[in-house]
């Protein structure tokens, strides 16, 4: 399902990244700054001092001469920082790009932001505007970068279920970064840790 | 024309030479790296180290009428030197610095990973910008049209080279003032100009600094005390 072996210059030192797996769901943890988002930008083909091969869903989005520009790669995007576009209205902002959110409002319990500010959402408000985004134009793989951290316990856990079910039925590849066991196991992923070293499978 | 009616003109039209030129240096130094950047930004801002009638002296050299593209201008119908339209290439010129900087810092203030996100959703580069840059950018761009324009009113030593001191054709405020302070009754005219062109600065300050609180606003950025 995923082949990555690329390496970034980072300024502390070059960062290789080595991932091999078969896994639908691949979870990866680790020590902040380790690279992990990084590695979700790489996917996203966001990350253009990324040297080496990147291959998903059966398909070289990267390789020596090749590059497939990120517009092109159909993935869903949930960055750590939850962006919500701000000149955008919440219910903009869940269409950009084409996406129909439909199941996804009563899923992400989304029904009252519609109405709500931008700019006077909450970070688990942005969390789940930026979940129900990149779910929402039906990805063929989604990218979730630690997506529930500003949920409170109760929601965290509703929501990360519903979104782990949702996925299930679909057969839809996630990779998604987190701090968070519980998220992890939710989503039944393959575990892979980046340390300093490197990734590894654990 | 009077000097102030002039003077207006020529802001408006250096703001409208520029505006293009400008708006594409700054995007290419705001989000571009490439060889040769810190040479285009080096280039760019000349105009604001060299003194503006040294800059006026260049131009000359470029655009006066015995130089080739200064003939074909002529031959044009569109002689620079000694004509407002010298006077709107003196003021665009030597204001150029201050657009281009205006301009990249309202670029700048784009989060470039609301861009990122942009693309990921499918959306393509082109489209991104139209959709996303361009509207989060646009007070911060306003703002730079806005002191572009208050910089295109007064400028005074390019344009005296360029465009000459003709009244009623070249005579814009700041050098209205200075021929009045050489006559003996001008004191009073001059007093209502220095009047006119305070007023016009500082209006178009103010305006500049409620675009760019707006742009802070429209990016999220401001402090909302009252929260």
């Amino acid at each position: 399902m995923f082949a990555v072996d690329v390496t970034v210059p980072l300024p502390p030192g070059p960062l290789r990244l080595q991932l091999r797996s078969d896994a639908r769901v691949v979870g990866v943890a680790g020590a902040s700054g380790a690279g992990k988002t990084t590695l979700l930008r790489v996917l996203a083909g966001l990350d253009r001092r990324a040297a080496g091969s990147v291959s998903a869903l059966g398909e070289v989005w990267q390789a020596p001469g090749r590059f497939v520009e990120p517009w092109a790669r159909g993935v869903g995007w949930v960055p750590q920082e939850a962006l919500v576009f701000p000149h955008l209205s919440v219910a903009e902002n869940l269409h950009y790009g084409g996406g129909e959110p439909g199941p996804l409002v009563e899923l992400l319990g989304l029904g009252e932001l519609l109405a709500r500010r931008t700019r006077n959402l909450s970070g688990g408000e942005r969390q789940r505007v930026a979940l129900g985004r990149a779910m929402g134009r039906a990805p063929r793989l989604l990218l979730l970068d630690e997506p529930f951290s500003a949920l409170d316990r109760a929601l965290r856990e509703r929501v990360r279920a519903g979104v782990a079910a949702w996925c299930a039925e679909r057969a839809l590849p996630v990779v998604l970064v987190s701090h968070d066991e519980g998220d992890l196991t939710a989503f039944g992923a393959e575990m892979w840790r980046l340390e300093g070293g490197g990734l590894e499978r654990g | 024309m009077s000097p102030v009616a002039l003077s207006l003109l020529v802001g408006a039209g250096a703001t409208a030479l520029g505006l293009g030129p400008a708006a594409v240096c700054a995007w290419v130094l705001a989000r571009r790296q490439f060889r040769g950047k810190s040479l285009l930004s080096a280039v760019v801002m000349a105009p604001l180290v060299l003194p503006p009638v040294v800059t006026g002296l260049l131009l000359l050299r470029v655009f006066g009428r015995a130089t080739p593209v200064g003939s074909a201008m002529a031959a044009l119908g569109l002689p620079v030197p000694f004509s407002p339209l010298g006077a709107v290439l003196a003021a665009a010129v030597v204001g150029f610095p201050l657009f281009v900087m205006t301009l990249r810092s309202a670029f700048e203030a784009v989060d470039p990973r609301y861009e990122e996100l942009s693309l990921s959703l499918g959306v393509p580069p082109r489209e991104t910008f139209r959709r996303i840059t361009l509207p989060l950018a646009l007070p911060g761009l306003a703002a730079g049209l806005v002191l572009a324009f208050a910089r295109g009113l007064g400028e005074f030593g390019a344009t005296v080279v360029l465009a000459g001191n003709i009244e009623g054709r070249t005579r814009t405020l700041a050098l209205a003032v200075y021929a009045l302070l050489d006559s003996p009754t001008g004191e009073a005219p001059a007093r209502q100009l220095v009047l006119a062109s305070l007023a016009l600065s500082f209006g178009a300050l103010a305006a500049f600094e409620a675009l760019n609180r707006w742009h802070r606003r429209r990016l999220g950025q401001e402090d909302d005390v009252r929260r």
